[in-house]
């Protein structure tokens, strides 16, 4: 027995060690959902702390109950032996209304937020950008500039983008976490996500719906610019690259992954018809 | 010929992992077919377990199932873990990661949990209640054969045609046809619906069961929480299962006959599969944990000596959980652009749920206090259970709050969550159920000292492998990839997690040796209540005879066995015993599950003649079972009173 | 719900005599319950597809009410008499029990006959189901019924032949009873069906 309290006792210094290392090991940049560089994001993240606070205390105050009542009620604990003690109206009501406070807590944040989230903030110029998921490939246009890019997206650092989403494949998500949460790319719908950069920089996204075997490699990355810079890129583009031509669009259509593309401008209709300025309220089984 | 082998042997079938099974499922077969040869065993075989309409039989078979499901599904769980164990890893190419992932989720749900849950209920719930047997003792041998074939027919899809590929989901419109053109899909379909019939059939059997056959003086109020549990799993089954078989018969349809349901094109709608998945997906949560709660509810009374606590609120916590289990269901899918009042609806009624969980929890702690806990491998499922499921249930509640589960959804946070309530909450609660009613089953109690060494490494297994996934979520890791780069912090936990993921592998290995080895070295239960019990079940010799009661009891309160301990009254009259009825053993839904898997296998290459056959098979069967009634058997009262000497409880 | 079971036996209809038959009604009653759940699925699949035509016919091209009105009331009326032999069974009348289900087995397969004509009919100008995520979705709910009239029509068959076989012993009244139960529950199903598909999409 002690052979085995020692053993245990080394175990948890282990998981101790073990967790510390884990949590530290990437508590910079790697935690993406932790470090928003969005309005968004940091939204969600918000949420994300108070609910995560809120099932801390939860979790500790189970946990310390738990450990005490067994502790105390083991074999040889020598917590009184009360075996007719099956209820008590006044502790079960108490109880019932630990988990019901918790809840409301985090019911009206979470209700708010969620409309909050749903719209895009009033009042300020917005870039629209149109993307279909593709087999294995994201692609972008940009309906006001008509350019449009494979696998990568520029946006303006500042400036809310209207993220319209489909797919012409299977379904996939749509996420560039350190922006915000993630949206489904589906065919025959489209969904408007609206996310935001506050800062520059480059962010990783991907899909995180399995859609075949392309699907680990539906990277792209979302390049936050100064506006100005933005549109001196859209510029050149217009003026540089070629046209993606209904050919060009079929031959994105085969199952493949692809590299970085640009092109100056794409057919009409290539993307399903959407009204701009339309209401960020999907309403279920509305296609558009 | 060559189209044919081509379409049963594709390339996906003959890699050297799957030839390298294909070679040992041959040396198994052959081995246990000489070992039945040698032995003289095929009728014995037959006569005892193929076709016994025995409920406790039934059960074990379902429990052996059971644990191959956890086989496989644990070695695909391995290999998962072992292509992401490091970054670029090339040990397994991206359709066979597919594959094994989809085949992992598959089975882990319907033909290792739901196998699970159905062997504890046939073994434990008409003991518990007091009943002589099931309502429809050959409805329950239908609904086992009906599973174990279609066991069979999902497994085949690794040997012959290729596994499924599209998640055990399975999201149209990646299972349409012209995305998914192999017939591992069809497998999926077919195997997944013959099973769901039998299970359809067993939730009616065990409602009628526990609703009409209930011990005289037992009410509603005074069964054993597990009957409870029950009864409750059994009416979410028949309410939900259909909306499974919906969804799979359309998908089914746009596959094999040219509909246009969740296609692309022809104004088909894929997001529909997605909402009929989950009307029957969210219940089914709770289908697979509420028995894994009256587990709990039995194991920890009994291992603290004392009743259990809040026995109203506990039974109606678990109704108000069934109830708004079928009202939950879109948060699976918040991504997907319901709006914001839907969204906001079901986050607040899938936190509700958090209430009666809750209440749940307290009422298991308090049950423990002021009670003796004994620390048996039992209880230390229980034990575990606790902490390990408050955690889950608390991610949960994160992932409730919608603009979270913006974030989290489909990332190593979901992963690890559903992980952390289905193996902490189900899986614990079923090895609980294991310790607790093996002696039951087989008359001897499993190794204890082994036992613990399979509970501490399959517990810190799991946390090691679950904990940095969370981590991993956080790291913007999504679900079923298959491989990764460097340089995303990603590397060190997944190669932590797929440490932990061997750990819980020893600690299976160690519980089937353990199994193994109590079978060989029995440590016998003489007394047919090894554990000091409350209910019904331990009032009987161990293993259950199989007329269950000698004498049906007379129940008077809750947790009767004990009241009649406290009172004395354990001891059964000679002159009560009478000569009892059992239905006769039947060939027949043996015959029937073939049929459906010929049907089946039939349908899955659109071999339409071999599937009408498969089917007229089964119209002719229950032609035959509405004609030839089976009959009784009826045990002379002699033969009962000699087994019921063993206990020693008779008296003149 | 189910004959709250009396104390003397000799009181109680013939199907509830035995223990075991009891609890196979009761069972039933289950799973009509079931069944009732997968019929709401394709309901409620089917109002999501209504509008969903493709090139396809819309539900007002597609349906024409006259032979659906006739197909209502051989169902209907196979109900009712399905009824009266239930009535007759109650009465220990074999010969008139066997004369309803007959009846009732022929308006049925009546139904079927008709339904199988309509569906022709549909596909011959219209095309097939492929079409559309509506024409699928009308087959699969309408012929999902059909699908359940004719395993009845086959099982009431076997059970006039086992009426004639064995008689009518409680079990054999236990399964013309669940039988009628079944029969009365697909009328139900087809008042919705003609209810929300055939007058609803002729009218809207």
């Amino acid at each position: 027995m002690p052979v085995c309290r020692a053993l245990c006792k080394r175990l948890v210094r282990w998981i101790v060690v073990g967790v510390a290392g884990l949590v530290t090991a990437g508590c910079g940049s790697h935690y993406v959902v932790l470090h928003p560089a969005g309005p968004v994001a940091a939204e969600e993240l918000h949420l994300i702390e108070m609910a995560g606070v809120a099932m801390g205390v939860v979790i500790l105050f189970v946990l310390v109950l738990y450990a005490v009542t067994v502790l105390r009620f083991r074999e040889r604990g020598g917590g009184p032996y009360l075996p007719q003690w099956n209820g008590s109206r006044r502790l079960e009501v108490g109880l019932f209304a630990v988990p019901l406070i918790i809840v409301a807590f985090l019911a009206v944040p979470t209700v708010t937020q969620t409309f909050a989230l749903d719209r895009l903030p009033p009042g300020r110029h917005h870039l629209v950008i149109d993307v279909t998921s593709l087999d294995y490939k994201w692609l972008f246009f940009y309906p006001r500039q008509r350019i449009a890019t494979v696998n990568y997206v520029d946006i303006p650092a500042g400036t809310p983008v209207l993220f319209e989403l489909t797919a012409d494949s299977p379904m996939n998500t749509f996420w560039v976490p350190q922006l915000g949460g993630m949206e489904y790319a589906m065919p025959g719908r489209v969904l408007p996500l609206y996310l935001e950069a506050g800062r520059t920089g480059v962010f990783t996204g991907r899909s995180a719906n399995f859609s075949g075997v392309g699907f680990a490699h539906m990277v792209f990355t979302v390049d936050a610019v100064p506006t100005a810079r933005f549109d001196r890129w859209a510029g050149s583009v217009r003026r540089r690259a070629p046209p993606l031509t209904r050919a060009g669009y079929r031959g994105l259509l085969a199952a493949s992954e692809a590299p970085r593309e640009t092109f100056s401008g794409y057919p009409s209709g290539a993307f399903p018809q959407s009204s701009h300025g339309f209401t960020l309220q999907g309403g279920m089984y509305v296609s558009r | 010929m060559t189209h044919l082998l081509a379409q049963l042997f594709p390339p996906s079938v003959l890699r050297p992992m799957e030839l390298g099974a294909d070679a040992s499922i041959v040396i198994a077969t052959v081995a246990i077919a000489a070992f039945l040869t040698r032995k003289r065993r095929w009728g014995w075989l037959w006569r005892e377990w193929l076709t016994t309409v025995d409920h406790k039989k039934i059960g074990i078979m379902y429990l052996i199932a059971a644990m191959l499901g956890l086989f496989r599904g644990g070695v695909d769980a391995l290999l998962l873990r072992t292509q992401l164990a490091v970054p670029q890893n090339t040990f397994l190419g991206a359709e066979h990661y597919n594959e094994i992932f989809t085949t992992h989720g598959t089975i882990m749900v319907f033909f290792m949990a739901m196998p699970f849950i159905f062997a504890l209920f046939n073994i434990a719930i008409p003991l518990m209640i007091g009943a002589r047997d099931v309502a429809f003792p050959r409805l329950n041998a239908i609904s086992f054969w009906l599973f174990a074939f279609a066991f069979l027919l999902f497994n085949m899809s690794f040997v012959v045609g290729g596994s499924p590929n599209a998640g055990w989901t399975a999201y149209a419109p990646l299972t349409e046809l012209r995305f998914n053109p192999s017939v591992g899909e069809n497998y999926y379909l077919l195997a997944l619906q013959i099973s769901g019939i039998g299970t359809i059939a067993t939730g009616i059997n065990f409602l009628v069961t526990i609703l009409r056959l209930r011990a005289p003086g037992m009410t509603l109020m005074r069964m054993p929480l597990f009957a409870w549990s029950a009864l409750i799993t059994s009416s979410l089954i028949i309410f939900a299962f259909p909306a499974l078989t919906v969804a799979l018969a359309l998908t089914m349809l746009d596959r094999l006959f040219g509909s246009s349901f969740f296609t692309i094109g022809h104004a088909g709608m894929p997001m529909m599969y997605v909402n009929l998945f989950w009307i029957w997906g969210h219940p089914e949560v709770y289908i697979l944990v509420l028995p894994a709660f009256g587990i709990f509810s039995e194991v920890v009374a009994t291992f603290s000596g004392k009743a259990l606590f809040g026995y109203p609120a506990m039974v109606g916590s678990m109704i108000a959980i069934s109830l708004l289990s079928y009202g939950v269901w879109v948060h699976h899918f918040f991504t997907m652009g319901a709006g914001a009042a839907v969204n906001a609806f079901f986050g607040i009624s899938t936190m509700l749920i958090a209430i009666p969980t809750g209440v749940k929890v307290f009422n298991w702690i308090f049950t423990m206090w002021g009670g003796r806990v004994r620390t048996t491998c039992a209880m230390l499922w229980q034990l575990a259970f606790i902490p390990t499921f408050v955690i889950g249930g608390a991610t949960g509640v994160m992932l409730a709050v919608v603009p979270g589960d913006y974030q989290f959804h489909n990332s190593y946070f979901l992963v690890a969550h559903f992980h952390n309530v289905l193996i902490g909450g189900v899986v614990f609660g079923l090895f609980s159920g294991l310790y607790y009613w093996w002696p039951k089953m087989f008359g001897y109690t499993l190794n204890e000292r082994q036992g613990k060494w399979a509970f501490w490494f399959f517990l810190i297994g799991f946390w090691v492998t679950f904990f940095p996934q969370y981590l991993l979520g956080l790291e913007g890791m999504t679900r079923r990839i298959y491989i990764y780069p460097h340089g995303l912090g990603w590397s060190l936990p997944n190669l932590v997690s797929t440490g932990g993921a061997y750990a819980m592998g020893v600690g299976f290995v160690i519980l089937v040796y353990s199994i193994a080895y109590s079978a060989r070295h029995k440590d016998l239960d003489l007394t047919g209540d090894p554990w000091d019990g409350r209910t019904l079940e331990w009032s009987m010799p161990s293993p259950a005879p199989e007329y269950n009661f000698a004498v049906l009891p007379k129940v008077s309160t809750r947790d009767a066995w004990w009241t009649m301990k406290q009172a004395g009254r354990t001891s059964i009259r000679l002159g009560e015993i009478e000569p009892i009825t059992l239905p006769k053993n039947t060939g027949m839904p043996f015959l029937l599950g073939l049929s459906f898997f010929v049907a089946g296998l039939g349908a899955v290459f659109s071999w339409w003649p071999v599937a009408l056959a498969g089917l007229g098979g089964v119209l002719a069967l229950l032609v035959w079972g509405w004609f030839v009634e089976t009959g009784d058997h009826v045990i002379p009262a002699h033969e009962v009173r000699r087994s019921e000497t063993l206990p020693g409880r008779l008296e003149a | 719900m189910i004959g709250q079971v009396q104390t003397d036996a000799r009181e109680r209809p013939l199907e509830f005599r035995d223990r075991r038959d009891n609890l196979a009604i009761l069972g039933f009653w289950f799973f009509l319950g079931s069944d009732v759940v997968l019929f709401s699925c394709l309901f409620a699949v089917y109002a999501v597809f209504q509008g969903r035509v493709a090139a396809g016919p819309t539900p007002r091209q597609l349906i024409s009410l006259g032979p659906v009105l006739v197909e209502t009331v051989a169902l209907l009326t196979s109900s009712f008499t399905c009824g009266l032999a239930i009535a007759a069974m109650r009465r220990g009348r074999t010969g008139p029990l066997a004369a309803w289900l007959g009846v009732t087995m022929l308006l049925g397969a009546g139904f079927v006959g008709m339904e199988i004509h309509e569906f022709a009919t549909d596909v011959r100008l219209f095309g097939t189901w492929h079409q559309s995520g509506f024409l699928s979705a009308f087959f699969t709910l309408v012929g999902t019924h059909g699908g359940h009239v004719s395993f009845g029509v086959l099982w009431g068959a076997a059970l006039l032949v086992l009426l004639w076989r064995q008689g009518l012993t409680p079990r054999v009244a236990r399964r013309l009873y669940t039988f009628s139960l079944y029969w009365h529950f697909l009328d139900i199903v087809w008042v919705f069906i003609f209810t929300v598909v055939y007058l609803a999409g002729k009218i809207t």
